[in-house]
């Protein structure tokens, strides 16, 4: 394994999802994500890669298996970022409102949050935004108001459910470098679902590909595939348009698509 | 202001002076008597003539009307709370609310009239028309809380909120348009609930505006019929009115419905 050496932030061994019917979504999942990593998911639609995020996040408990965190209890980091595929924003209330949200709900005030709030919007750029309702909002800025209410609260850990699939290539470029610019600063760890190909190689240390046995509907989601990208960072525009870039996305595709490379 | 703006208001006025032009000239030419249709003029001067009696009629109309909306919001939103943090009561409830309003209330109300007795007559029409005002506000609220984005319902419970966290920052919030579109329905209803109850309490004991459209009817007093009728109207525009302009106030600012986009 690619970080065996760094210390592992979560564990999951033998970890299984099954539907109220009995049908497994994910099966017998066994990994290790180091502290401080960058991972993307990736995999195709229905392959389970949510129901994992959504089970390292605690929102679904796994039905076998076991989850471990770093920690006495092994429980879940109380804070924890998660960023939707959408924004999910609260449509009445302000951009600083929005972000002030998970800092509210510890009945942290507002004044007492006020450096916090700014902090967040200075580091993805809304800095000038805070009044805005969201509907004023671009789909790139809404995100960016996303990741910074996800940042608000420090959190050690990130997760991303598809956070940029509905958003226009150029922006996309955009956040996901601005993405790694602070994961580079914050030190934090990101666990990051994509469908694409070229933006999990382009962001990751580290890419799980997900998949089922088999071309059928219906059959359980399972890692297929573990692959390092040992390309150094900062990553720019350089790293998208050389040789390694695409060797990667071509053995990404191929784990995909069940090939074994 | 617009042309467009313009149009929508002044149009429905021409059509309406118009309407009411054509109605005077029709009477006065065919000599139609006024117990059959009196003409706008003449009902101007009965509403002028009786404008003290009218009033004090209207005001109790108004006021029974206002308090059985007001109680409906509150308990309205307040059952669909209750039904939104259990679906238990929910399931053991709610069926007995539309039960409540698929009954007719004019089949209900000689019923309430005897429960509470003659000589608390207000007290009988404020309970029914409460029950018809209530029902709207009830499966509205209960609707709205229900369709609450669920992914941010997932972002309140990765961050612990509590319960009345998720209520007081999220589901009512959320619900919002969905509660005020059942205020405008049942403000309306309201109305109609107390009109209703009254011409079924019957005579002698009722002195809002339904009671003196059925007095003004016994003695042949078209025109006082009329006027009453048309405070009825202008009391149920009057409430329609400032709901929508409730409604305005309260979500131009983020709903969809209420922002003005350009075009």
């Amino acid at each position: 394994m690619s970080t065996s050496s760094a210390t592992s932030l979560v564990q999951l061994s033998h970890v299984t999802k099954s539907f109220e019917d009995g049908r497994d979504v994910v099966t017998d999942i066994n990994i290790d994500i180091a502290q401080g990593s960058f991972v993307s998911l990736v995999g195709p639609s229905g392959c389970g890669k949510s129901t994992l995020l959504r089970m390292l996040a605690g929102l679904l408990q796994p039905t076998k298996g076991d989850i471990l965190w770093l920690g006495s209890d092994h429980a879940r980091p109380a804070d924890l970022g998660f960023v939707f595929q959408d924004a999910t924003l609260l449509p009445w209330a302000s951009v600083s409102e929005n972000v002030y949200l998970p800092l509210k709900l510890k009945e942290i005030t507002r004044e007492a949050a006020e450096p916090d709030i700014d902090a967040a919007l200075e580091r993805v750029g809304l800095g000038d935004a805070a009044a805005k309702l969201p509907h004023e909002l671009s789909g790139g800025m809404a995100m960016r108001v996303s990741i910074a209410r996800a940042l608000v609260t420090e959190p050690p850990v990130l997760l991303m459910d598809e956070p940029f699939a509905a958003l226009d290539e150029l922006s996309r470029e955009k956040l996901d470098d601005d993405l790694l610019t602070l994961w580079r600063e914050l030190g934090w760890t990101v666990i990051f679902v994509t469908h694409s190909v070229y933006e999990s190689v382009y962001l990751s240390e580290r890419i799980l590909v997900m998949g089922t046995d088999g071309d059928a509907a219906g059959k359980p989601g399972r890692i297929v595939a573990d692959l390092p990208i040992d390309a150094p960072y900062p990553r720019g525009l350089a790293f998208r348009q050389c040789q390694s870039y695409f060797g990667h996305c071509r053995t990404v595709s191929s784990a995909l698509r069940g090939e074994t490379s | 202001m617009t042309s467009g703006r313009i149009k929508r208001i002044a149009l429905p006025h021409l059509v309406g002076l118009a309407f009411f032009l054509i109605w005077e000239v029709a009477v006065q030419f065919y000599e139609v008597p006024q117990f059959l249709l009196p003409a706008p003029s003449r009902i101007l001067e009965a509403l002028a003539d009786n404008f003290a009696s009218l009033m004090s009629a209207l005001w109790v109309t108004l006021r029974i009307t206002v308090l059985a909306f007001a109680l409906a919001v509150v308990g309205g939103v307040a059952l669909a709370v209750v039904f939104s943090q259990s679906r238990t009561v929910e399931t053991a409830l709610f069926p007995f609310a539309v039960i409540l309003q698929v009954t007719p209330v004019v089949a209900i109300a000689p019923l309430v009239l005897i429960w509470v007795g003659f000589d608390n007559v207000n007290l009988a029409l404020l309970i029914l028309a409460w029950i018809v005002a209530f029902f709207p506000i009830l499966s509205n609220t209960t609707l709205g809380l229900r369709s609450v984005d669920h992914h941010l319902m997932e972002l309140f419970t990765l961050y612990g909120a509590s319960r009345w966290q998720r209520l007081w920052s999220l589901q009512l919030p959320a619900s919002l348009p969905h509660i005020l579109g059942g205020m405008k329905i049942s403000g309306g209803l309201a109305l109609i609930g107390a009109v209703v109850a009254e011409f079924v309490a019957g005579s002698g004991s009722g002195t809002g505006l339904a009671w003196r459209i059925i007095e003004a009817g016994n003695r042949l007093q078209v025109p006082t019929m009329f006027a009453a009728l048309l405070l009825l109207s202008a009391l149920g525009i009057a409430i329609f009115f400032s709901l929508s302009v409730l409604e305005h106030i309260v979500l131009s600012r983020w709903h969809e419905s209420a922002i003005d986009r350009e075009k």
